[in-house]
């Protein structure tokens, strides 16, 4: 009963104390914070990387793809369509796009990854609606800068929003006259496509191309009487330029959803003072796509497309590189589209823990060596093995923290011990035992272990309950945005907290507490009682 | 003859100062009979104090042997000495030694609490209390039980100290200078104290002191020399 009274004694009266039980806390709170947010990243980055990919990947392994993607489906539903929810053909190929930013007029190119997909089937496997830009209201800091252009009824389709139809014919227009002028002013016989190509911003290099998308374009959507003669040639009449105008506003056959990363950039608004993002191509825009045929050996080749609207999944690694393309548009370009040729198949199960089942079934199905078949984690394996290392080591870091927390409470604790020597000399002479004398000192540090502890959960968890607050009014210190989520593409900082990390931290700290005050303690135990009643 | 309730025969023991060995004690003796008051006189560095840790088990004889009741304790484990401090010593020692984070009534409390077990504590802690009361009152300092021992005079520091040593009723109370640090009129109040326990409750007591004075009010006075006993002197009661 002593010890505890001893024990309890001390945690009140020695204010030397306080000094380990904040350094615990410390410790602890700082490991809870650290770990729950980069359990939120790593949950948010985990969740981004697997929307944009789905569940199940099959991928042939040679670019020209597998025939008869109807074929290929078939045989997936055959052999695992109990696991299936869905799955959408996909045509996945390096390729180029340029661009040309209207503020330089210089002109862009950046190697891109082109997929060739079916909009409503991508939407099933994947949340493309949440990532394409026209069906969210754009915000800033909780308020609505611009509603969403389209609603969420409204399936995804490669149609252009009234907002970029009218971009588009404004552009058209510029560009209509533009070339007037520049006719006008130069020679008769200097060919008309030649500075079209050149100096516009809507580069068509490929006239039969574009004209064969004009074709396609008028047909599929049926809005004007379809003109026999959009030439390109006529473009330097200005009058047929003129007429023409409503057909030529018409967007082109290919039309993508481009990464976001692709063509913005961050500015400071002069103004405001604020980083801004500054988008080069906007919806109802054309641009080129560059890749190469599926052929044996691959020709070049080079389509002009329709920017439809802008997608951002979070994921920069994908923002920076990928571009959505209409699947049909892709498979013609390419030569696939005879025989309805596909590179790949992305799959969304019902439950992602039948994917080791799914994947075994479909390895039977398919001939070895045709095709891979991945899921998003093992397809991601490098990226999220990295940030598991990552943790690791961030946590391995941290608990050193705690021990040297701890190594503080030892050199604490044998100081209290020096200073306690003559009451351990009293104890012993009034029968204590030296295990009686060692219990008082590590049930002291266990004391302070708990105390620190339970004191670390509780403002660790507080913090990582209120870290947007504290977030924001640290921004409002220091005058400068602390966590920006136009860099991070976080609204806010995303926190994940796991009881079971936050107990193992807990006990941890505690053993930590309880192995330095060993020393001390057997040190305090083996005290002599007259040396100690002697000690001054 | 009766056997001797405390005996220390032929004590020896050296103290290491780095490489030197110093003598302390040298062969010395003592014996105290049941409700005897000895006194043990000598100069600074006698071994007085030695020998009386040797008697009550806080060290052990290099040579020699502590008898108690006849039956020899000082080889004992360690365990078993652990006990006998608690059951059969009382130590008050000149500095008080009171714990300082402790209530006077905690300080009394604590050769109880070490005594029982957790359970056993809270079991018997009304008796407990009690009993730390009842020597409270004996040695007059019922109204100071909340104090800690910074806000108590020396004379209450060592009334308290007293307390704390006969609260687990000991048979032999181990007085270190009991009034080495104290004023006259204080030290003879405990002297008072010390003599109606040992009169009115058949207590053991062995004191050491280098105040001739003091020591004249005991029973019997032995003094140590370099480590030996050179005289006995017995007093009389009177």
């Amino acid at each position: 009963m002593y010890k505890l009274l001893l024990c309890i004694r001390y945690l009140r009266t020695k204010y030397i104390a306080l000094a380990c039980i904040i350094s615990v806390m410390l410790g602890v709170a700082t490991m809870i914070v650290v770990n729950s947010v980069m359990a939120g990243f790593t949950t948010e980055m985990r969740d981004r990387l697997h929307n944009f990919l789905s569940d199940i990947v099959i991928e042939s392994r040679s670019m020209s793809g597998v025939e008869d993607a109807k074929r290929q489906m078939a045989v997936v539903d055959e052999v695992a369509g109990e696991y299936i929810a869905a799955m959408t053909p996909t045509i996945e190929i390096p390729g180029m796009i340029t661009f040309t930013d209207p503020y330089s007029g210089e002109s862009y190119t950046s190697p891109v990854q082109i997929q060739g997909i079916d909009p409503v089937g991508k939407a099933k496997v994947g949340p493309l609606q949440d990532y394409l830009d026209s069906y969210n209201p754009v915000m800033e800091d909780g308020v609505v800068l611009r509603e969403a252009l389209r609603s969420r009824d409204e399936p995804i389709s490669w149609n252009l929003t009234r907002s970029a139809q009218e971009h588009r014919a404004m552009i058209k227009e510029r560009e209509s006259l533009y070339l007037h002028d520049l006719t006008t002013d130069t020679e008769p016989e200097f060919d008309a496509t030649t500075p079209a190509a050149t100096n516009s911003a809507t580069p068509e290099f490929d006239v039969t191309d574009s004209k064969a998308a004009s074709e396609k374009a008028a047909g599929s959507e049926n809005s004007e009487p379809t003109p026999g003669i959009i030439q390109d040639d006529f473009i330097n009449d200005p009058i047929v330029a003129d007429q023409n105008s409503s057909v030529k506003t018409r967007p082109l056959a290919a039309r993508i959803f481009l990464g976001e990363g692709l063509v913005s950039f961050q500015a400071q608004n002069p103004e405001t003072g604020k980083l801004q993002k500054v988008m080069m191509v906007e919806p109802g825009d054309d641009v080129i796509v560059s890749t190469v045929t599926a052929g044996r050996p691959p020709e070049p080749v080079r389509i002009s497309a329709t920017v439809v609207d802008s997608f951002r999944s979070g994921m920069n690694e994908y923002d920076t590189s990928i571009v959505l393309m209409n699947i049909n548009e892709l498979q013609k370009s390419r030569g696939m589209h005879l025989d309805n040729s596909i590179t790949s198949i992305h799959i969304k199960l019902k439950s992602y823990d039948d994917a080791e089942k799914a994947i075994a079934a479909l390895e039977r199905a398919f001939p070895p060596g045709q095709v891979t078949i991945r899921t998003w984690e093992e397809k991601q394996g490098l990226l999220l093995s990295a940030v598991e290392v990552e943790t690791a080591i961030l946590n391995v870091l941290l608990f050193l923290i705690i021990t040297v927390a701890g190594f503080g409470i030892l050199a604490i604790f044998y100081m209290i011990v020096v200073e306690k020597t003559r009451d351990i000399g009293i104890l012993k002479s009034l029968g204590a035992s030296s295990n009686g004398v060692m219990s008082i000192f590590l049930s002291y540090g266990l004391g302070l272990g708990i105390v620190g502890s339970t004191a670390g959960v509780v403002i660790g968890l507080l913090f990582v309950r209120y870290i947007n607050q504290i977030e924001d009014f640290l921004s409002w210190i220091t005058g400068r945005k602390v966590f920006d989520e136009k860099i991070y593409y976080f609204f806010e900082i995303p926190t994940s907290v796991s009881p079971l990390m936050v107990c193992s931290v807990a006990i941890g700290a505690i053993s930590i507490a309880v192995l330095a005050s060993i020393l001390p303690a057997r040190r305090a135990s083996r005290l002599h009682p007259v040396r100690a009643l002697r000690f001054e | 003859m009766t056997t001797p309730l405390i005996s220390a025969e032929a004590i020896t023991k050296s103290y290491y100062k780095g490489q030197h060995k110093v003598p302390v004690l040298q062969g010395a003796g003592l014996k105290a009979h049941r409700g005897e008051f000895i006194s043990v006189i000598g100069q600074s560095g006698s071994g007085k104090s030695t020998l009386l840790h040797v008697m009550g088990l806080l060290d052990s004889p290099d040579v020699g042997e502590v008898l108690l009741d006849g039956n020899r304790i000082d080889n004992l484990n360690q365990k078993a000495r652990d006990q006998l401090r608690n059951h059969v010593f009382g130590f008050i020692f000149q500095f008080y030694h009171l714990l300082p984070e402790l209530s006077l009534l905690e300080n009394v409390m604590t050769p109880l609490m070490i005594r029982h077990s957790i359970w056993g504590y809270w079991k018997h802690r009304k008796e407990i209390r009690d009993a730390a009361m009842n020597m409270i009152q004996q040695v007059g300092l019922e109204h100071r039980i909340k104090h800690r021992p910074s806000e108590l005079s020396g004379g209450e520091m060592q009334r308290g100290a007293i307390a704390r040593a006969l609260v687990g009723k000991p048979e032999i109370l181990l007085a270190d200078e009991p009034t080495g640090n104290l004023d006259a009129s204080t030290g003879s109040g405990i002297m008072d104290l010390l003599k109606s326990l040992n009169e009115n409750q058949q207590l053991t007591i062995v004191m050491v002191t280098h105040d001739e004075s003091i020591a004249a009010q005991a029973h019997r006075t032995v003094r140590l020399a370099q480590g030996r006993i050179q005289t006995v002197a017995r007093e009389d009661a009177a």
